[in-house]
């Protein structure tokens, strides 16, 4: 299978603190992958990284065999990815469907813009249907702001949708979301996914990345450690290393002591 | 599930009001009907709102209101224009006299130069030196909006006095002299009546224009750059240079009402061309009627512009109109922070409703249906 | 040469008291995220107040910084206390540029009241030792400016104790990093906040004595001084007070020898020239903080 995404050797700091030392990413075409790792590890710089909110001069990012390195966002948009922030944002003064009609979904001059309504018919209607999806068409109307900090999260994964990306990178999409939201959101993601939809997820939630993800990767310190499915990443040793700090005796060597 | 207090948000300035007719957030697809009718109203309301002031000349004909009426609808065009980049974008400029006094010089420039008899004839000019600002506002605007917020606001008000200073010392531009503009000799009681005119032109081609840019595709994009302009960027939209556009094209009409200015006045002294008070007097005036809607700055402008006329008539001295507008910007700030329309709109609206709103609901979609239509309804890459 | 190095002496001499004036603007932008657009202003009105003291009272005038100085230092707590923090509560989302706003609505005002009270005619303080200049390897070193410069110094290194050494200035920066969490931790930053408010303004007493002594003013000398105190700041960094510092002298320095080399006139173009060749390149000054801030 292709990597629908594929990061190398990409290398980031910040003054004199390394963000990202060298890290290696491959998401395959179709799956549900998976990033973990303690706070600072910089999974939200990897994403900053590859969706061209910060510019590297170590490494590369190819987005479906594409060189997408230091792409601005814009431009990665409209490739294709698409993705969410950690502290959800959403344009908080516009209506919910206003929000899901900004996101453009093809090249348009100024001048054509300025003619058209952002009401087309046919947008409009994509819209609600994806609004539908996650629950929010009642809301149309409302100004975002109004809305809850879950369904604020459901707006911006909808939002998302309506350029139609073909990979969806999603920060710590269950952070700040009670149980049952959580689990439709879970369902959102599997019904995207089945339609062929990529997606890399950033999460804490261990028990959400692990019924959800295909493959797991795990960082610490800036560093990409380790790669694999679920069950593999959970018990491996050096992730509960990277987690617990490697002050606490393993299992094994406490059952043997 | 948890639902958030109904109130909106803390009243930011240029917050779009629902109540504003030229409001697009009206839902329509319901109700198709409900749309037209709105329309029909508004449109009733401004093609009335027109005819009174097209008419105040022929029944008041005095000129002192007249040529107040000219400072008026002059005033009401920068303001809608400043409106149309500052509220919908949330960058705020201080520095669009700089427009102001391009339009004044490039008028008088060409009015040398052009060789018409001073006549109805110069007026043509006025569309140029427009453009002739609309130019100059690129660079202002590529230096000026590589900043954020606060920075934009002081590289505006350098970038103005830079314009100012230049005005100043240039001898092909009159030095502290200024220029003259050859005026016309229409009788004296009826011959402010043609700039009257023709600033209502401007006025109402520039509403236009922006009830266009508002309930445009272009207008929801700045809209979503004012809220979050990151966010705008990483869904697409073109950020840099939709405020480039939005910031060139609100400096046309500012250029154009200078050239009117110039034509009226007959002469451009630097001082009054580039006035860093045109900046405070429109914001003020905007704030006051309400930034980020339509009506807001018309109203603000036709209520504060005839004051001031008024005062710089009983006082020439400039001190007291100093006073009295730092004053009233400073209550309009404190004490009405939406502006007039808004506030008035929502007070309307919290008497006029009885029932509570409803919570919003989620509910779980129809999955099967909805998969299947989202498979077909997605374009293809 | 002799008059391009007497211009640079003049530069740097009278770049400490720009500086001075810059860095209270910079402080306030630190701490309170506020532009005060009426800094320019309220160095006049320390002109002024030293000009009244200075005549009505025989005051000398240094002596009269005595009075001066805290009675602005009250001006802007009150400032603070009466608008800012108000249109903080009022307009969050869009403080800074509200705050900008109501500070240009301030200098309006006090425009205005300098001209109804004083009148237009350009006035300039006197002393005996604003004429008077030391002689040094042949270059003259003015006095007045000397005296300012030496102020300058003993009050920005005052300001560094303050601010490094003592446990208001602790608060103070912690207030300037992080605003939320410096309350978290019992900081009481409205307090912090008038008392930095009052400094910076207190400061223009300082300032504005400085430039009443070396110009002749009038109500009106506050617009030309505002695009330079905005270029300085901007130019520095915003709210980075050895940016402000460096930035003020090299730009004095800068325009003196502009003046000298080419012509006078075109002198105070350079800061605006500047400001924008700055803008186009590092739009955050040369020491200014990058992205938004956490608060």
């Amino acid at each position: 299978m292709s990597a629908a995404l594929e990061v190398s050797g990409v290398s980031k700091s910040f003054g004199g603190v390394r963000a990202l030392s060298l890290c290696d990413l491959q998401v395959e075409e179709g799956t549900i992958a998976g990033l973990i790792g303690p706070n600072g590890s910089g999974k939200t710089t990897l994403f900053n990284v590859v969706t061209g909110y910060e510019r590297i001069r170590q490494g590369e990012v190819h987005f479906r065999g594409r060189r997408i390195t230091n792409s601005p966002p814009d431009t990665v948009f409209k490739l294709g990815l698409g993705r969410t922030f950690q502290l959800t944002r959403i344009f908080a003064r516009l209506t919910v469907m206003e929000n899901m009609l900004v996101a453009t979904q093809h090249r348009e001059g100024w001048l054509r813009s300025m003619l058209h309504s952002p009401h087309a018919p046919g947008e409009r209607r994509r819209a609600l249907e994806l609004l539908e999806f996650v629950g929010l068409a009642a809301a149309r109307d409302k100004p975002a702001g109004v809305l809850s900090y879950g369904q604020q999260r459901l707006l911006e994964f909808a939002y998302i949708l309506v350029a139609d990306p073909q990979v969806i990178l999603l920060d710590e999409p269950a952070s700040g979301v009670n149980l049952t939201l959580i689990e439709q959101l879970a369902d959102r993601i599997r019904d995207c996914n089945a339609e062929g939809r990529t997606f890399l997820v950033v999460e804490h939630n261990m028990e959400f990345v692990m019924g959800l993800c295909d493959k797991v990767t795990v960082m610490h310190q800036g560093r990409t450690i380790m790669s694999g499915a679920p069950e593999e990443v959970r018990a491996h040793p050096d992730v509960l290393d990277a987690y617990l700090g490697g002050d606490f005796p393993r299992a094994d060597e406490l059952a043997g002591a | 599930m948890t639902r958030r207090d109904e109130t909106s948000p803390v009243g930011l300035p240029g917050e779009r009001d629902p109540a504003d007719p030229a409001d697009p957030a009206v839902s329509d697809e319901e109700d198709p009907g409900a749309r037209r009718r709105e329309r029909v109203r508004k449109l009733t309301a401004a093609v009335l709102a027109v005819a009174v002031l097209v008419l105040v000349p022929v029944m008041l004909p005095n000129p002192t209101i007249t040529s107040i009426g000219v400072f008026t609808l002059i005033f009401m065009t920068g303001a809608t224009a400043w409106n149309g980049f500052n509220g919908y974008s949330g960058y705020v400029s201080l520095g669009h006299a700089a427009f102001y006094g391009t339009g004044a010089y490039a008028f008088a420039m060409l009015a040398k130069h052009v060789g018409l008899q001073p006549g109805y004839s110069l007026f043509a000019l006025v569309p140029l030196a427009g453009l002739v600002a609309g130019v100059v506002a690129i660079p202002f605007g590529v230096v000026a909006l590589r900043t954020r917020r606060h920075q934009f606001v002081i590289v505006t008000i350098a970038v103005f006095f830079v314009f100012q200073l230049l005005a100043y010392n240039l001898s092909w531009l009159g030095g502290s002299l200024g220029l003259f503009v050859s005026q016309p000799s229409w009788p004296g009681e009826t011959f402010n009546d043609r700039y009257y005119y023709a600033a209502l032109v401007v006025l109402v081609l520039t509403v236009a224009l922006y009830v266009k840019m508002r309930n445009s595709r272009f207008g929801l994009q700045l809209c979503a750059i004012r809220d979050d302009e990151d966010r705008a960027l990483s869904v697409g939209v073109h950020v840099g240079r939709v405020k480039l556009v939005a910031f060139v094209i609100s400096a046309i009409p500012v250029g154009m009402v200078g050239a009117i200015y110039a034509y009226f006045v007959g002469q451009v002294l630097p001082q009054f061309a580039f006035d860093p008070l045109f900046d405070v007097a429109i914001a003020v005036m905007c704030f006051t009627g309400g930034m980020g809607t339509l009506t807001g700055p018309l109203i603000g402008a036709l209520l504060l512009e005839p004051l001031q006329q008024y005062i710089t008539l009983q006082f020439s001295a400039s001190a007291i109109y100093l006073v009295v507008y730092g004053a009233l910007f400073l209550l309009v700030i404190l004490f009405l922070p939406r502006g007039l329309i808004p506030t008035t709109a929502q007070a309307w609206r919290a008497r006029r409703s009885v029932t509570p709103e409803e919570p919003v609901e989620l509910g779980a979609p129809p999955l099967a249906a909805l998969r299947r239509r989202l498979v077909s309804g997605g374009g293809a890459r | 040469m002799r008059a391009v190095a007497q211009g640079l002496i003049d530069g740097v001499l009278t770049g400490g008291v720009y500086a001075l004036m810059a860095a209270g603007l910079t402080l306030i932008f630190g701490v309170l995220d506020v532009i005060n657009v009426a800094q320019a202003i309220l160095v006049v009105v320390g002109a002024y107040l030293s000009y009244t003291l200075s005549i009505h009272l025989g005051l000398d005038l240094f002596l009269g910084l005595l009075v001066t100085m805290p009675a602005m230092f009250l001006f802007g707590a009150v400032m603070e206390w009466g608008l800012i923090r108000r249109l903080r509560g009022l307009h969050q989302g869009d403080f800074v540029v509200m705050a900008i706003l109501a500070s240009y609505a301030v200098a309006t005002i006090t425009e205005g009241v300098l001209d109804l009270v004083y009148g237009p005619n350009y006035v300039e303080l006197q002393a005996p030792y604003v004429n008077r200049s030391y002689v040094l390897w042949g270059m003259h070193f003015p006095e007045i400016y000397v005296f300012g410069f030496l102020m300058a110094l003993v009050l920005l290194s005052a300001f560094y104790a303050v601010l490094y050494r003592t446990r208001f200035g602790k608060m103070l920066r912690a207030s300037v990093q992080n605003r939320t969490a410096a309350r978290l931790i019992g900081i009481n930053v409205d307090r912090v906040a008038f008392i930095v408010f009052g400094i910076g303004i207190s400061i223009c007493a300082a300032g504005g004595m400085i430039f009443g002594a070396t110009n002749a003013f009038n109500a009106n000398s506050g617009a030309d001084l505002v695009s330079r105190l905005l270029t300085i700041i901007v130019l520095g960094g915003l709210g980075s007070i050895g940016g402000s510092l460096i930035a003020a002298i090299l730009m004095i320095a800068l325009q003196n020898l502009v003046a000298v080399v080419w012509s006078p006139i075109w002198s105070s173009a350079v800061f605006s020239i500047v400001l924008i060749s700055v803008m186009v390149i590092r739009p955050n000054g040369l020491f200014g903080r990058i992205g938004a801030r956490a608060q």
